[in-house]
């Protein structure tokens, strides 16, 4: 093939996944900017240019700011969580634990289940009275309590069913790269004299660091991406205490129908995605993916 | 799996409380599922009273799938999922064929904006996306939920490492004997590409059959709703939260894909580990 032919080729290939990539990212992330500078169409009146009006209105919004707010801590209360648990399922089934195979099973099973039937499920075993918290709270003894309803808890509850659905499918990552990890390794350490710890500590740690980047990076994505529990659970409530930025996006876009002041929230959690990339890239960067 | 001794495993005590905490953990996993597996499969009078003698009923099934159309909502999802896996399929081996083993300009430039969509999901686009739909006239459809996830950077990605693993001599030879490009993509790349085949799809269609927010957002009817919208119209619409009904009726909708996965356990994990290793 002559090069210009190439490059036709290539382009062709190219071009259905692209158009469709522009047409449902690339497009509604930059009309997202734009739309965020406009306002909602009202009935006959079209929406005109109101400069950073959302932005302002934005900033002294406090349910945005608790929505951010929330956002952060439920990303710091869920990640380290589920990262760590994950490590140690890995280093668990990796090892010769009797029954590997139904712990792998009970670990990664909540993973495949839509997050919407671990709310229900979730919600069923937070029930006020009924639920079977309730009861193993109960028969020690505790005053009842109702999880999702008090502002102080429903976040960490929530927390809770984020760590249960993920732990499992970040130990799938780690459980990979301890298998791929040579055993000779171990042997030389051990021939040297390390104790356990000191070889998990200085030698399988470090040795698994991208793959904890890795999980890191998308357990980052999912903390600002996945609020489907929340849709059912509490819908951020009580009194905004579960609401998350993209919860607060739905509500503003979708039951409050106000486009320009939800495109203006959306280019916020854009920012924060964006950094992540940023940090993805030079922290981590090509060396580790993207080859 | 390797089985050969460590090392490093747990000896005497250490692995006596070792294997106590994994079971310990492994049971508080297991436990949520197992209680609404006992609310499902016992009267309403037992779903909160753990009686050994309590008879077993289907009765809550039954009552869940009269309750709500669920036989449509399945369909939709089947459709749903098979729809944006063939046009996936497609569109990702194209693109992925012409970054592994095309030479053309705008390559690294083309290649960022594709990864762009690793980080920026049409998960948190829908405001976007939801004006564009109505602009296209095709709200409250099957193909609106499933469009902004045809081109999946995440494939094109996966795809495009895999090739790059295969022999260019392969491709060269095939091209000696008179191949044209697409030939070759087909009888060579395509098939020997085919475990990556596998895990992605099984990371789509369990990330389709899953997926909620866009679909609670663009359709409005029994017509176009999957599963996991319908369950959410059923749960939160009055039932007078009777729980052995809503919980019968969640594990209904989970079913397949955990049935799917208890029977084809190791390709689940391996897929998801071969689609996580970059």
């Amino acid at each position: 093939m002559t090069r210009t032919r190439e490059w036709l080729y290539a382009w062709l290939l190219l071009a259905p996944a692209m158009i469709l990539l522009v047409l449902f990212t690339h497009y509604p992330a930059v009309a997202n900017l734009w739309h965020s500078f406009l306002s909602t169409p009202k009935g006959n009146r079209p929406a005109v240019w109101v400069g950073a009006d959302n932005y302002a209105q934005l900033v002294e919004d406090p349910i945005f700011w608790q929505a951010l707010t929330n956002n952060f801590w439920y990303a710091l209360g869920t990640i380290p969580v589920s990262i760590a648990l994950a490590l140690l399922m890995a280093v668990w089934v990796h090892g010769k634990v009797p029954g590997r195979g139904l712990l792998r099973l009970a670990y990664f099973t909540p993973t495949v289940l839509p997050m919407i039937a671990v709310a229900n499920i979730w919600m069923f075993f937070y029930t006020p009275e009924y639920g079977l918290l309730e009861q193993l709270t109960k028969g020690m003894g505790f005053a009842s309590h109702n999880w999702l309803g008090s502002k102080s808890t429903a976040l960490v509850a929530l927390m809770a069913v984020t760590i249960w659905k993920e732990a499992g499918f970040f130990m799938i990552f780690y459980l990979a790269a301890l298998q791929s990890m040579s055993p000779s390794l171990a042997e030389a350490a051990a021939i040297e004299g390390a104790s356990r710890w000191y070889y998990f500590r200085r030698v399988t740690f470090p040795l698994l660091m991208p793959v904890t980047l890795f999980v890191l990076v998308n357990a980052v994505i999912n903390a600002f991406r996945l609020v489907d529990h929340i849709v059912v659970m509490t819908r951020g409530g009580p009194d905004n205490a579960t609401a998350l930025l993209l919860y607060y996006v739905y509500e503003i876009g979708f039951r409050f129908w106000d486009s320009a002041y939800a495109a203006a929230l959306t280019m916020v959690l854009l920012a924060i995605l964006g950094l992540t990339a940023l940090f993805q890239f030079f922290v981590l960067g090509r060396r580790t993916h993207y080859q | 799996m390797n089985t050969a001794t460590h090392v490093y495993d747990a000896r005497g005590m250490a692995r006596v409380l070792e294997t106590a905490a994994a079971w310990l953990l492994g049971f508080l996993w297991v436990l949520p599922l197992l209680y609404a597996f006992w609310t499902a499969f016992h009267p309403a009078e037992f779903s909160t009273r753990l009686a050994l003698a309590a008879p077993l009923t289907l009765d809550n099934f039954a009552k869940a799938w009269n309750a709500a159309p669920f036989a449509r909502y399945f369909l939709n999802t089947v459709i749903l999922c098979a729809m944006v896996l063939a046009a996936q399929l497609v569109l990702v081996t194209l693109a992925a064929y012409a970054f592994a083993r095309f030479e053309f300009p705008g390559r690294n430039v083309l290649f960022a904006l594709v990864l762009v969509q690793l980080m920026i999901m049409p998960d948190v686009l829908i405001v976007e996306n939801y004006r564009t739909m109505t602009w296209l006239g095709i709200k409250d459809t099957i193909l609106a939920i499933g469009l902004p996830y045809m081109a999946s950077a995440f494939g094109i990605f996966l795809l495009r490492q895999t090739f790059k693993t295969i022999p260019r001599e392969l491709d060269e030879a095939a091209r000696v004997e008179g191949c044209t490009p697409l030939q070759v993509l087909w009888k060579v790349y395509v098939p020997l590409a085919r475990p990556t085949y596998l895990a992605y799809a099984l990371v789509s269609v369990s990330y389709h059959w899953n997926n909620f927010l866009w679909p609670l957002i663009i359709t409005n009817s029994v017509e176009s709703r999957p599963v996991t919208v319908g369950l959410q119209v059923f749960a939160s619409t009055d039932q007078g939260i009777d729980w052995s009904i809503i919980t019968a009726a969640t594990l209904l909708t989970t079913a397949p894909l955990l049935v799917a996965f208890l029977l084809f356990q190791r390709q689940f994990v391996a897929s998801f580990m071969r689609a996580g290793i970059r």
